[in-house]
């Protein structure tokens, strides 16, 4: 039997050498606007719920709530959202391993839901993180916030909050590295193959 | 995972320890809702197949396999080693044709689901939920779950198993499972209960309880039935209870962190008191709860993915 | 018809000519004039005596949707048998005169084999009471073996009655071993595997408790005791050491007990079920070495017929048996000749001559296991044991389906087998 794979983790072949198009500084930075837009936008913290879609959304959801409550000295509710079971591939692969949901003890019902994702691509991951929200109650509003949107919508999905629009080729891969994971702050791209989206 | 779950021994360590895992989560994402229901094995059809009766075990892969948004049937099928009524091929061949997904198959006679699974009768994924006196694989399952909730990493646990080893495929399933997720564990019971080649299997045996108990663990108590005594196996219910069954005194033995397991349903009196049954180390209710996540975990392990 | 067959290895010796003649052979040499006779080409071929089974089940009357004495008569002479040995546990058992005449005008009738019916110890196959042995003796069926082989006769009481009764007649009673005590219910051999299977084991000591009372009783009472289906070291042992003493034993092991072993089961096959059941690779060797120094007198098959629905279901609810008759030689081939344990002509020996002699049927006008010389009844098998093939269950000419080596290849062939000169199996195929 294979180990649980959710996505593999760093191959120090095929990123070590590709151009990083964010650090760590460029990552930072992002993070601390998109805390900024979220405020913004919502005027104040009231009912903010930041979740993270596993795994790496889950670290940067993480981030964005710390520096949300940095700007406004007020701590926001964070927790994770696992979509694997409302996935809508399910049936063409082996059944995956769950990752970790965790709802913040004050649920979702009439909240402001920011989903927290590392990269949009197709959109359906987003699609079933709705679905699964649906099943935990029903949320006011739902925002999305990515790290990372390299286009090529497959559902009428779009995101609220960007770090950075990096137009790809089908043919390409992107990749977030992240310090809690992967010990560094990375977004890079390279050629496609192997299993990145 | 393999496509059939026949026996413990079908997993390994990632496997078991990725089955506790995932039920981790069914628990965790049931728990709090008020719609306790997750789409994963929508479309899918889960049938029953209980050539035995078992109320308990049923209803719990029915209700597991409910949560995961599957069809269920229930398919009683009657017959036993006497009055055979339709073959075992004729109604695998009848599930065939109805288009099962999975089935969830506890039978009277050891091997049952083998036959099932390997037979060409079927296309389905199978589970044993106990046949004869081989396996049950999702009672050591949850077993190790309700464990490891208790006592975290079950590596070098000590976990003394006490009762009808000879006729117990909890116990064989038990051995199993716990071994490969690390643990020691010691058989107890009677020389007339425990199998021939026993020692041959990956655990200690003992035909004394009370030195069994200092450093456990755990305890599971097994089911002992009193018509054993018919065939010889013991000399009375009695003489059973005294030198076997777990009694106040014996509690007593036991470590302040050890906890007690029973699969059911238990013959108070037996082989454990009423008071012992009901104590606040008895974690056997919350088996049964146990029980649920765990078949989730092992449906949606089995068939919810690409089959 | 006058057969002349040319170059065969009488016993796997040098080629001779064997010339066949009113049902015997006239004369055996080499450049036997063939004027008038049909020719058979047997270069290669090794030549042994007709084999003689001492334990087959035809399942007439009662059981015919398993088999028939037609069906198994032609099994056995695909084989290379001449005569077979019909077990009594019939429905209704052959326990009287008429049963046992009625078995044996069949087997006539086919004309493949001789039968020769077995009958039952005790009425019913109930252990409890004698049946009519007498009768069965003097009925044109002349029966000389009697057993309740599917039951043992568990009563000492009982057993050494028919121990003594059928002395007056030169009977012999062949015992299935099986302490009914120690085995209810059980389904394989007892030890480390079926424990962890969940199927109740069906212990060596069942069948060396009874193993080791019968001799004893034979010698007592001074009575031929032949032990049928012998499976374990242990049982072996046993005979070993009554032989010593001179005790009046005779012993036949099974040709799947000298090669499958009890690991077969973990597939829960009941392909593999058999009673008693396939035991240790350690008891296999045993039975090797006592079948070749002649502890164990012959290899008898216990061709057991069952209908798919017996076979094609959960262990528990399977029949107990295996097909035999048209593997016996291949297997014997495999298990003995091929490691050099035994050669044809100890074959001849364990399959035909000692067989028959169990049997009482080595002497007289239908004489079955003689020597393939002048003078001698015309019965005998050509092998061919150079070629190998795969069995295929549905190709057998039993009735049933039950071989636990479908698939499996074997080695040696059948080529022909004759019955007082007169062709059975020719070229592999029925006469």
């Amino acid at each position: 039997m294979s180990t649980p794979v959710s996505e593999p983790g760093p191959s120090t072949r095929d990123f070590a050498d590709s151009p990083a198009i964010l650090d760590a500084d460029d990552i930072a930075r992002a993070l601390t606007r998109i805390a900024h837009e979220v405020v913004e936008r919502n005027k104040g913290t009231a009912g903010l719920v930041v979740l993270g879609i596993p795994s790496r959304g889950v670290p940067l959801a993480k981030r964005l709530a710390g520096r949300i409550a940095a700007v406004e000295s007020t701590e926001v509710p964070v927790g994770a959202l696992d979509v694997t079971m409302y996935r809508d591939d399910l049936r063409l692969r082996p059944a995956r391993a769950l990752e970790h949901t965790d709802i913040p003890p004050g649920g979702v019902d009439g909240k402001v839901v920011v989903l927290v994702d590392d990269v949009l691509f197709s959109g359906r991951t987003i699609r079933a993180a709705l679905t699964a929200l649906d099943d935990i109650g029903r949320p006011a509003v739902v925002r999305l916030a990515v790290l990372v949107d390299r286009g090529h919508r497959e559902l009428p999905i779009r995101p609220d909050h960007v770090g950075k629009n990096v137009p790809t080729s089908l043919r390409e891969s992107v990749r977030v590295l992240l310090d809690e994971v992967d010990g560094r702050d990375a977004v890079m791209i390279a050629a496609a193959g192997d299993g990145t989206r | 995972m393999k496509r059939h779950l026949l026996t413990a021994a079908d997993l390994d360590r990632d496997d078991a320890t990725l089955v506790l895992d995932t039920a981790a989560e069914m628990a965790r994402l049931t728990e709090g809702r008020s719609v306790k229901k997750l789409p994963t094995l929508r479309g899918r059809t889960v049938v029953n197949l209980f050539f035995e009766d078992s109320t308990r075990t049923r209803t719990s892969f029915e209700l597991a396999a409910k949560r995961l948004s599957a069809d269920v049937v229930n398919f009683s099928a009657k017959g036993s080693s006497v009055s055979k009524g339709e073959s075992l091929k004729d109604t695998a061949l009848t599930l065939e044709a109805m288009g099962a997904d999975g089935v969830v198959v506890r039978h009277w006679a050891s091997g049952a689901p083998h036959r099932l699974a390997y037979s060409g009768w079927i296309r389905s994924s199978v589970v044993n939920a106990g046949d004869g006196t081989h396996e049950h694989p999702t009672q050591a399952l949850l077993d190790a779950y309700t464990l490891r909730r208790h006592l975290g990493s079950l590596d070098g646990r000590r976990i003394t198993v006490v009762g009808d080893v000879l006729h117990s495929r909890v116990a064989r399933s038990n051995v199993l499972l716990l071994t490969t997720l690390g643990a020691d564990v010691t058989l107890v019971g009677p020389p007339t209960l425990l199998p021939v080649g026993v020692d041959g299997w990956p655990c200690q045996t003992s035909y004394e309880l009370d030195p069994a108990l200092a450093k456990a663990d755990a305890v599971m108590m097994l089911r002992v039935q009193r018509e054993r005594m018919n065939a010889a196996f013991f000399p009375s219910a009695r003489e059973y209870s005294r030198r076997y069954g777990l009694d106040a005194r014996r509690f007593a033995l036991l470590p302040d962190d050890a906890v007690v397991l029973h699969p059911g349903p238990m013959n108070r009196g037996m082989e454990i008191t009423a008071d012992v049954a009901d104590s606040d180390r008895s974690v056997i209710v919350e088996q049964v709860t146990n029980g649920v996540y765990v078949r989730m975990a092992v449906l949606y392990l089995l068939l919810g993915g690409a089959s | 018809m006058t057969w002349v067959v040319s170059g065969a290895r009488i016993l796997g010796g040098e080629p001779t000519d064997l010339l066949l003649r009113d049902g015997r052979v006239e004369d055996a040499g080499t450049g036997l004039d063939s004027a008038g006779a049909q020719v058979l080409d047997a270069h290669g071929l090794v030549a042994l005596p007709g084999l003689v089974d001492l334990h087959t089940h035809l399942r007439e009357p009662g059981r015919e949707d398993a088999e028939t004495v037609e069906t198994g008569t032609r099994a056995a002479a695909l084989g290379g048998f001449t005569a077979v040995h019909a077990m009594a546990n019939t429905d209704p058992v052959a326990d009287t005169a008429g049963v046992v005449e009625q078995v044996w005008r069949l087997g006539r009738d086919a004309g493949h084999v001789d039968v020769r019916p077995v009958g039952a110890v005790t009425v019913g196959l109930g252990g409890e009471r004698l049946a009519e042995l007498g009768a069965m003796a003097d009925s044109p069926a002349r029966v000389r073996v009697f057993s309740d082989d599917g039951r043992c006769v568990s009563d000492a009481m009982l057993m050494r009655r028919a121990l003594e009764y059928v002395k007056a007649f030169d009977g012999v009673i062949a015992q299935h071993a099986q302490e009914p005590r120690l085995t209810e219910d059980a389904q394989m051999n007892e030890g480390e595997l079926a424990g962890r299977l969940g199927l109740r084991g069906w212990p060596s000591v069942a069948e060396e408790a009874i193993v080791a009372r019968d001799v004893l009783l034979a010698a007592h009472v001074r009575s031929h005791i032949h032990l049928c289906h012998v499976s374990t070291r242990g049982s072996v042992e046993i005979v070993r050491v009554a032989k010593q003493r001179g005790f009046p034993v005779t012993a036949e092991v099974t040709p799947h007990h000298l090669l499958l072993t009890d690991d077969l089961a973990a597939s829960y096959d009941p392909r593999y079920k058999v009673n008693p059941p396939l035991r240790t690779a350690d008891d296999v060797a045993a039975l090797r070495e006592g079948l070749a120094d002649g502890t164990i007198d012959a290899v008898a098959t216990d061709h057991a017929p069952h209908p798919v629905e017996d076979k094609e279901c959960e262990w528990d609810a399977a029949a107990f048996g295996m097909l035999g008759l048209e593997t016996a030689l291949s297997v014997v081939q495999a298990t003995m000749v091929d490691t050099g344990l035994l050669d044809w002509a100890g074959v001849a020996e364990r399959l035909s001559g000692a067989p028959a002699r169990i049997g009482r049927c080595d002497t007289g006008d239908e004489a079955q296991g003689r020597p393939l010389a002048p003078g001698e009844p015309a019965n005998l098998v050509l092998i061919d044991p150079s070629v190998s093939r795969t069995v295929d269950a549905r190709e057998l000419a039993s009735l049933s389906r039950n071989t636990p080596y479908d698939g499996r290849s074997l080695p040696g062939r059948v080529v022909a087998t004759f019955l007082r000169g007169r062709p059975t199996v020719l070229d592999g195929k029925l006469a």
